[in-house]
């Protein structure tokens, strides 16, 4: 399993040909409190940067991107009930959904974690 | 003689009053209101009504069977609970409202009696055109000043607020576009506009996309004409923009749109800020809509009503909406509609609205109008952009003004949260507001600067009135500058103290219900 990062601040951690998407502890920190999250549909094609998900704090919407082109194959329906989960476990149960990837040389662009890190720092 | 002993004793108390409690809540004319359905009683009734008789139901077993579950409430009960809430209430008529992107200005009372005239107020949309031919002509008029104010073509008056003038005007541009047999499905639409030009343009199908600023708080030029093609149906620019500043190359935007074969919407909310000094038809916009509760003082605030009529370039005036007032020779009025539109409009898009439009804010407006006249509508836009500069440069000095160097503001001044203390954010500065009586302005956007509050005094303000309120925001700013602990936890004197808004918005509670049930759910 490896986690990859965005310079749009999701992180993406692959197994084989399947994957989990969320945002990264920055975003959250960023964001403020979450009240709502508008997860994908189960079968929604997601383009690589398209549109993936909306992540509304009190006073702001946000759209998160794909991190790579694929297929939806699950959402987290507990951020329907509890969307706090993305500030308090961001990286973890704060998961959005989880896709089968189209072209896994998609991640060739993305960031490790020690290179996200190093990106943050320099924000 | 007579010792009348009426045991009067005048004492001035002593310390500790503030400490005082009291049995019902109150304080003084600071009154506690409960609920209305803690109020009153599904049992109890302000009006006696004799029981329905008897009949056999005709509804099939859809009719109701439970009670309704409203209160009953007497009359004096109603009034009193509506006055006692209206109370604590801020409105343009208590104080300066400095929500910026609304212009809450003055509402002229002369406005009002014209509105009120029984000729205007009692018209019903349905009426022969005949016996209406009054309010017509108000329509006419007023929309021959908009026409001239703007410099544009034709003007569509139906449309009922600056969103759905915002959708009149994208579906003029898709009507041109499909008479030209063009497929045209982007919209550009740069960060310093309105939120609600994306919203509209997805709205009407097409696909937004986005067009930087510049670090000064205007359009990028470079990057919306690199963006330019024959995919691009329009560009929608707020102009002023919502960094409160004048977009200066808008002509130049204009003629490149134009010969990439594009349209220009330009959202007009902030007309207040040129009216009768710059006309938009000049800068080559070819729609533009017009919220007449703003530039031209009909009431707003509380959802309405309000009015965007949209006015159009020569390109797309033959598209616009119907109905559609003519004046004719003789100097009567009729009204183009479905009967005939297909004779005297025949390209138009079709109808928005049920009727006309929003009869009580033409009036209002062309009251307005007529009252200040083209040499006082030009200092409409005068002052209140001098009263807007004014504010910007009494603060830029205590709050981080992102864009005070950018030129004059134009009728409002934005701010951001930088070089407050740690911990400290715009929250903070709005709850403070509110204990100095203040609305606070608006906060948190636009987007583009980090905790923006942005300030639209408006026109209507004395210069003691702005002085006031810079030295109430200046104290303000200046105890979350020093990081003053009391102001975390503002507001201090309102009804009720600061609110948990992640809460109300991660859960929601929209229908009342007994407290018991209420405790019974959780």
């Amino acid at each position: 399993m490896t986690r990859y990062f965005t310079d749009e601040h999701e992180w993406i951690e692959v197994n084989g040909n399947e994957a989990v998407v969320g945002i990264t502890d920055y975003a959250q920190s960023q964001l403020g409190d979450i009240v709502f999250v508008e997860i994908p549909a189960v079968g929604t094609n997601v383009t690589k940067g398209g549109d993936a998900a909306v992540v509304e704090s009190v006073k702001a919407a946000s759209d998160v991107y794909a991190p790579v082109s694929g297929t939806v194959t699950t959402g987290n329906d507990a951020l329907n009930d509890d969307p706090s989960l993305v500030n308090s476990d961001p990286e973890g149960e704060g998961w959005f959904f989880r896709l089968t990837l189209e072209d896994p040389s998609q991640l060739d662009g993305l960031m490790d974690a020690a290179a996200y890190k190093a990106f943050v720092a320099a924000l | 003689m007579t010792l009348n002993q009426s045991g009067w004793r005048p004492e001035m108390g002593g310390a500790a009053q503030a400490e005082a409690a009291t049995y019902t809540g109150n304080r003084a004319l600071m009154l506690e209101e409960a609920l209305i359905f803690e109020l009153g009683d599904c049992q109890t009734t302000g009006v006696d009504i004799a029981p329905a008789p008897k009949v056999a139901s005709r509804l099939g077993g859809l009719e109701r069977t439970r009670d309704i579950g409203l209160p009953g409430l007497s009359e004096p009960e109603t009034v009193r609970h509506y006055t006692r809430l209206s109370r604590q209430n801020y409105a343009i008529d208590l104080g300066l409202f400095p929500l910026g992107s609304c212009t809450m200005k003055h509402n002229p009372r002369l406005n009002e009696k014209v509105a009120r005239m029984p000729g205007f107020a009692d018209v019903h949309p349905l009426q022969p055109q005949a016996t209406v031919q009054g309010a017509l002509a108000v329509i006419d008029e007023l929309a021959h000043w908009l026409i001239t104010l703007t410099g544009m073509k034709a003007v569509a008056m139906s449309p009922k607020a600056g969103a759905h003038g915002e959708l009149c005007g994208i579906l003029a541009i898709k009507a041109a576009l499909e008479a030209r047999g063009e497929d045209r499905p982007v919209i550009l639409v740069p960060e310093s506009a309105h939120g609600t030009n994306p919203a509209t343009a997805a709205f009407a199908g097409f696909r937004v996309e986005s067009i930087p600023a510049t670090p000064e708080g205007r359009v990028d030029f470079a990057a919306l004409t690199a963006r330019l093609g024959p995919d691009v149906a329009a560009v929608m620019i707020t102009n002023p923009n919502t960094c409160g500043l004048f977009e200066r190359d808008l002509k130049r935007i204009s003629d490149a749109v134009h010969a990439a074969g594009g349209y220009v919407y330009c959202d007009g909310a902030n007309f207040n800020a040129i009216v009768g000094r710059v006309r938009p038809g000049d800068l080559g916009v070819d729609a533009m809509h017009i919220n007449l509760h703003k530039t031209f003082s009909t009431p707003h605030g509380g959802g309405g009503p309000g009015s965007g009529p949209v006015v159009l370039s020569e390109a797309l005036a033959p598209f616009a909406p119907i109905p559609h007032v003519v004046r004719h020779a003789d100097g009567h009025f009729h009204l183009v509609e479905e009967e005939t539109a297909g004779a005297e409009l025949p390209n138009s898009f079709g109808r928005m609205t049920a009727f006309h439009g929003q009869m009580g804010m033409y009036t209002r407006a062309l009251s307005y109008i007529l009252s200040h006249g083209a040499d006082g509508l030009r200092q409409v836009a005068e002052d209140a952009v001098l009263n807007a500069n004014y504010v910007l440069r009494q603060l830029e000095g205590v709050l981080d003004a992102p864009f005070a160097g950018s030129g004059p503001c134009m009728h409002e001044a934005l701010f951001s949260d930088a070089n407050l203390a740690e911990g400290f954010s715009t929250l903070d500065i709005a709850k403070g507001l509110i204990d100095e009586g203040y609305h606070p302005m608006t906060v948190y956007f636009p987007l583009v600067v980090h905790g923006a509050m942005l300030i639209e005094p408006t026109e209507t303000e004395s210069k003691a009135a702005l002085d006031q309120f810079i030295g109430a925001l200046r104290s303000v700013a200046l105890r979350a500058k020093q990081g003053d602990p009391a102001l975390k936890s503002a507001p201090h004197f309102a009804p009720r103290r600061r609110l948990d808004e992640t809460l109300a918005a991660r859960r929601p509670v929209l229908v009342w219900s007994p407290p018991a049930l209420a405790e019974a759910a959780e």
